[in-house]
């Protein structure tokens, strides 16, 4: 029992990891980025989401339905200033761009909201609990979980069969051919990142729901949501699901065979699966 | 009657390394003009200069005599140059259908008109149709083909350029995909075609150039030009003809 419930304890904590990885996956797939401020937006959203809360008195999902929308103004707008100049073959110059922009959010993160850890007014709803089999499982990250689902399946369904979807598939697998069909590669480009950020818009409410955030706490995300891309197989949107529940059970495990155990269980099997299959447990071998 | 498209003076580097030296040519309406040449004779640069996938000045390409050498080359298809380019970069990981999608979609978000549709592409190729769920990687050599000049023509383009559609396929694929030009051409679209197989280029054109070490060495009706010409224009006149 005690093992079937850290069981689902991991599939939850994997529904946050999701949230994360999917974005960073999409970005990856796509334009073969990187994004190391990935973590750093989460906690910038989070941050403008609790400022929002407190000053306004709104609930998580007012604040939700604002920050979504803001995240995505705000990946186009990065991928249309920063990205687009630095996106190419080589992946050196976007990872040393984003280096800088993780470096200089925090430093931002700092100046606004100094560094003390602050979360998000749930109103009650982090301490409701429902019943399920006998366990007792936080409403919470039950919410997480289902989100991250729909989250996952619709960018999936979007891919599969939309004309942005195609498009995006189309640059991903060569970018020259794309371009030779009409596609204007940089207009893609915005819209993924756009997707990928307004993602972490759903992250950014239920991080500073569930724990504290502070200026400082982007470079840990980021490592979740990198690792569960590559346990799941990079560039792949149920992969990148999948390997967040690995992730997310692998540390809950890990939890309960000491409590000091857990983030480092996670990162065990992140090294065991880059050693032994790096093209990621759900991905296809590259040859 | 202006040319639907010319180049003048076309040059274009690689790095350091210049390709073309020059090069003059015109296309008209509804015209099916080959480009032969040697490997390396710069056929594929000179296409790629056109499409934009390299830096080229303004006025070294003209579509209906307007400047528009340099332009994006998704402006370039939206203006109506569409091109089946060497090694006919399919989609991969994505169906036939899908690939097929990509340029439908995009010719529906610009407005494009032409004839093309699915239902006519499987027309001309039926083979299309009955793998439309296969992924492209799966498919043989001659049915890639299908697809990339499928893509192509759902650009709806006024200009199609060619670049080796024959390459490595069996005769009997050769002429299937050559007999798809034809029809192309009816719908009004000039068409350029790059290939190695001289016969076949002039058969299947109106006229001819002939490209040597990034100059074009000959220019002739395709029925007109002799085997002695192309010999010395394909190898240089230092070369005997065998
Ligand atoms: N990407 C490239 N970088 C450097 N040189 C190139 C590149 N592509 C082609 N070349 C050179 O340009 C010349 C023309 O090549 P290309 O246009 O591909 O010839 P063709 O299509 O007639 O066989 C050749 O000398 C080739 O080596
Ligand atoms: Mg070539």
């Amino acid at each position: 029992m005690e093992w079937f419930d850290a069981l689902v304890q991991g599939i939850l904590l994997g529904g946050m990891y999701a949230q994360y990885a999917l974005g960073m996956a999409l970005m990856f797939g796509v334009m073969r980025i990187v994004n190391i401020s990935h973590g750093d937006l989460v906690i910038l959203l989070s941050l403008i989401g609790i400022s929002m809360a407190t000053a306004w008195g709104l609930g998580p999902l007012p604040v939700l339905i604002v920050l979504v929308p803001l995240a995505v103004l705000m990946g186009w707008v990065l991928q249309k200033a920063v990205l687009n100049k630095v996106v190419g073959s080589d992946p050196l110059p976007s990872l040393i761009a984003t280096f800088g922009l993780s470096i200089a959010l925090q430093n931002l993160m700092l100046q606004i909201w100094s560094a003390n850890s602050r979360s998000l007014p749930g109103h009650g709803l982090e301490s409701q609990s429902i019943e399920i089999g006998g366990i007792y499982i936080g409403l919470l990250p039950v919410i997480v979980l289902v989100v991250a689902t729909a989250l996952t399946w619709g960018l999936d369904l979007t891919l599969k069969r939309t004309r942005f979807g195609r498009a995006l598939r189309a640059a991903s697998a060569d970018v020259e051919a794309a371009a030779m069909t009409g596609i204007n590669p940089r207009a893609v480009y915005a819209m993924a990142t756009a997707a990928a950020v307004g993602i972490l818009g759903f992250a950014a409410v239920f991080q500073s729901l569930r724990s504290t955030v502070a200026p400082a706490d982007g470079p840990a995300q980021l490592i979740y949501a990198f690792e569960a891309v590559i346990i799941g197989g990079m560039g792949a949107v149920w992969g990148a699901f999948l390997g967040s529940m690995v992730l997310g059970i692998s540390q809950a495990i890990g939890f309960r065979i000491d409590p000091g155990f857990g983030v480092l269980a996670g990162h065990i099997v992140f090294l065991i699966v880059l050693a032994t299959r790096p093209q990621g447990l759900f991905g296809k071998a590259t040859t | 009657m202006t040319a639907v498209l010319s180049t003048q003076g076309l040059i274009a580097r690689y790095g350091d390394f210049q390709a073309l030296y020059g090069v003059d040519t015109e296309l008209h309406q509804g015209e099916a003009v080959a480009l032969i040449g040697a490997n390396g004779a710069g056929k594929s640069t000179f296409l790629r200069s056109i499409m934009g996938l390299l830096p080229v000045a303004r006025d070294m390409v003209r579509l209906d005599g307007e400047p528009v050498g340099g332009t994006a080359t998704d402006r370039m298809v939206q203006k109506g140059v569409a091109i089946v380019p060497e090694g006919r970069r399919l989609f991969t990981g994505m169906s036939v259908e899908d690939n097929l999608r990509v340029a439908i979609d995009q010719a529906a978000r610009i407005g494009a008109k032409g004839g093309w549709t699915l239902p006519r592409v499987h027309q001309l190729f039926p083979i299309l149709k009955e793998k439309a769920r296969t992924q492209v990687q799966s498919l043989s050599g001659g049915q890639q083909q299908m697809v990339a000049i499928g893509r192509a023509l759902l650009c709806q383009p006024r200009v199609l350029l060619c670049d080796e559609i024959s390459l490595g396929l069996a005769p009997k694929v050769i002429r299937e995909i050559y007999a798809a030009l034809p029809e192309i051409r009816a719908t009004g679209t000039a068409v350029i075609v790059v290939e190695q197989d001289v016969g076949l280029a002039q058969s299947a054109s109106d006229r001819l150039y002939c490209m040597l070490e990034g100059r074009v060495t000959l220019t002739g009706r395709s029925a007109d030009v002799t085997r002695e010409q192309i010999g010395k224009a394909y190898f240089g006149a230092g070369h005997g003809v065998v």
